[in-house]
């Protein structure tokens, strides 16, 4: 940028805007400096349609009533006028939808922030300060990630019974608190972004360790806990399999109601589906507002990872 | 000529400086706790929390694999390996072994495919590049749950969309729910409708981290965009690659949420054609059979083939691909 600021000092404006359009060109894929044709957009709009349509296709039954399903198997692309109805019949069955929705929105926050927090602090911990045993722990914490944690759901069933805590949503939260997908991410984040000087600056200035965290690091791991916290709502948001076992009917999340329509209203699909589109339409609001984080936050960890 | 103090002195000095203000010397020594713990005390709550719900359940299973063991009535005699042994003769164990490595496999395979071949038409000087890839992601944030049951609805036995659609094209209608190839294929569409936009992601990023002087290189070697995707775009990739094919065999072969959605009974259909390990281990552990000593013990034994499945898959992956980079490199 800067260079093409210079040349149009330098050489006028013409110069400078050949200059821009010659960078741009270069900047391009793999070999590919020119445009792609249409062959690639068609492609990709096909893509799109694949994994758009089976959410509108859910939107669409939800709109819908039984027999209107039952007799066309492809649905009509205009949305029928039921959907107020059916969302009525989702709200009165007994699924409990405003708890499951609630609990959802419990669960995932207190999630999300508690991950934000212990991540950025072992984050700030591992990449900043220096300390015995450093680079064995944190290999210790990326091996983990490949632990299948979920099979230890019988003896963790066991303890949540112990404790009281089945049915409640503690047990749901506690074991989510902190991850090493969490750690790991915040620690490749803060060693880039975060400067020793700053640091240093208030270690002299008197800090703490602990001001000197929450002065200093956490603002600037500010981005990165964003797109964590992104990624462990939706993470928690979705999750069904713990919640399922854990919580059960009585105390559900969404995803764990969504699954009682089916099996209480399994011959009327207007009704499930509609459902399925109530229980969806937070995220999907949440994707259209932030979803560009989560892409580069995929990227982003892909490269560094 | 006493000017310059003399060495002698200096130890003498010394403690005298460091005893005299009381107050500061504890400040610092409080200090230098601060420093020397607070790196333990942060890092601390991902170790315990590890520990007590990842680390000591899974050693906990191998203990409670060994006992009878029942949901409510809870720990009851020491029997051995005997429910490895039941679990191992019941032939639901390998309907459900069987069926999960099908599903795994028609979900990873074209996945890792399907991503590359998105991820190279990704990375070209595409118009509104963020939108396109949004597109690619956005099953992604649509719960599992969610798209079992969207797609158990379009894939229907009877008056489902993807009879019907495939009926146009004059193919007789195929008995998703019955059969059991088909059902696997109906679950694994689900996994891939969720996942290949996020591994596509991740290609597209190692792609994009491809030094470009390679492809400019092969271009004066003359090498087609098809050579250059085999012969550069692959074996530069072959980190990431090796990257996700392994996390997709740690949840791939934990698959329960799609199959469980896949009809209301929730159990894997009639003959369990679609039943996968994980769902057995729900039906041992809080079915009919409430035996959490062989839930466990099914548990134990799909760690163990994770385990060993991850290492088979790392080495095959990097023979792979490190073959096709020799082979890159012999080319020029």
């Amino acid at each position: 940028m800067s260079s093409v600021a210079m040349i149009e000092q330098t050489a006028g404006k013409g110069a400078a805007r050949a200059a821009a359009r010659k960078r741009k060109r270069n900047a391009g894929g793999a070999g590919a400096n020119h445009r792609p044709g249409w062959v690639t957009y068609t492609i990709l709009g096909v893509v799109l349609l694949i994994s758009a349509y089976p959410l509108y296709y859910s939107f669409l039954l939800g709109t819908s009533d039984a027999q209107t399903i039952a007799q066309n198997p492809v649905p009509s692309l205009v949305p029928a006028g039921h959907f107020f109805d059916n969302m009525r019949r989702v709200l009165e069955s007994d699924i409990q939808f405003w708890k499951a929705l609630s609990n959802s929105v419990i669960v995932a926050s207190l999630t999300s922030l508690s991950v934000v927090i212990f991540s950025t602090l072992a984050g700030f911990s591992f990449s900043k300060l220096r300390f015995k045993g450093r680079n064995a722990l944190l290999v210790f914490v990326i091996a983990t990630m490949a632990v299948p944690t979920q099979l230890g759901i019988v003896p963790l069933f066991i303890v949540m019974a112990e404790l009281n805590w089945t049915g409640k949503l503690v047990a749901v939260i506690v074991p989510a608190m902190v991850t090493a997908f969490g750690v790991f991410w915040m620690t490749q984040y803060l060693e880039e972004a975060l400067p020793y000087e700053l640091i240093e600056a208030a270690r002299i200035d008197g800090c703490s360790m602990i001001r000197t965290f929450w002065h200093v690091a956490l603002p600037a791991a500010r981005p990165a806990a964003a797109m964590l916290a992104l990624f462990t709502f939706v993470g928690s948001w979705t999750n069904f399999f713990w919640p399922f076992i854990v919580l059960g009917s009585s105390n559900p999340t969404l995803p764990v109601a969504v699954q009682l329509l089916q099996a209480s209203y399994f011959k009327d699909y207007s009704l499930i589906l509609a459902g399925v589109t109530l229980s969806t339409i937070p995220l999907i609001l949440v994707f259209a507002v932030a979803g560009k984080h989560l892409v580069s936050g995929i990227m982003q960890g892909a490269v560094k990872g | 000529m006493a000017v310059i103090s003399p060495p002698d002195v200096a130890p003498d000095l010394e403690p005298a400086a460091d005893r005299a203000p009381r107050r500061i010397a504890f400040r610092q020594r409080l200090g230098k706790w601060d420093v020397k713990l607070s790196p333990y005390l942060y890092i601390s709550p991902f170790f315990l929390l590890f520990a007590i719900v990842g680390l000591f359940p899974l050693g906990y299973t191998a203990w409670v694999s060994l006992h009878e063991w029942h949901l409510i009535g809870g720990k009851g005699d020491f029997i051995g390996f005997e429910n490895y042994s039941t679990v191992l003769h019941a032939a639901f164990f390998w309907t459900a072994l069987r069926n999960t490595f099908s599903i795994f496999l028609l979900s990873a395979v074209p996945q890792v495919f399907l991503g590359l071949v998105l991820a190279a038409l990704l990375d070209a000087n595409l118009r509104a590049k963020t939108f396109w890839r949004m597109g690619v992601l956005l099953p992604y944030v649509v719960a599992p749950v969610a798209v079992g049951l969207i797609f158990s609805k379009m894939f229907a036995d009877q008056s489902g969309l993807i009879n019907t659609l495939i009926g146009h094209l004059g193919i007789d209608p195929i008995r998703w729910h019955a059969d059991v190839l088909a059902s696997h294929f109906a679950i694994a569409t689900m996994v891939n409708f969720r996942w290949t936009g996020y591994t596509t992601l991740i290609l597209l990023a190692a792609m994009q981290a491809v030094p470009r002087d390679l492809y400019e290189a092969s271009v004066i070697d003359g090498a087609s965009r098809i050579r250059q995707f085999f012969s550069i775009t692959i074996p530069m990739l072959r980190p990431t690659i090796i990257f996700v094919v392994i996390t997709s065999t740690i949840g791939g072969l934990q698959i329960f949420d799609e199959p469980k959605m896949f009809d209301q009974y929730g159990q894997g259909g009639a003959d369990r054609q679609w039943m996968t390990v994980t769902m057995y281990l729900y039906e041992l552990g809080w079915g009919s059979q409430k035996s959490f000593g062989r839930a466990a013990a099914v548990a134990w034994i799909l760690f163990l083939i994770i385990i060993v499945i991850g290492l088979v898959n790392f080495s095959i992956t990097r023979r792979i691909s490190s073959a096709g980079s020799t082979a890159g490199r012999k080319s020029r």
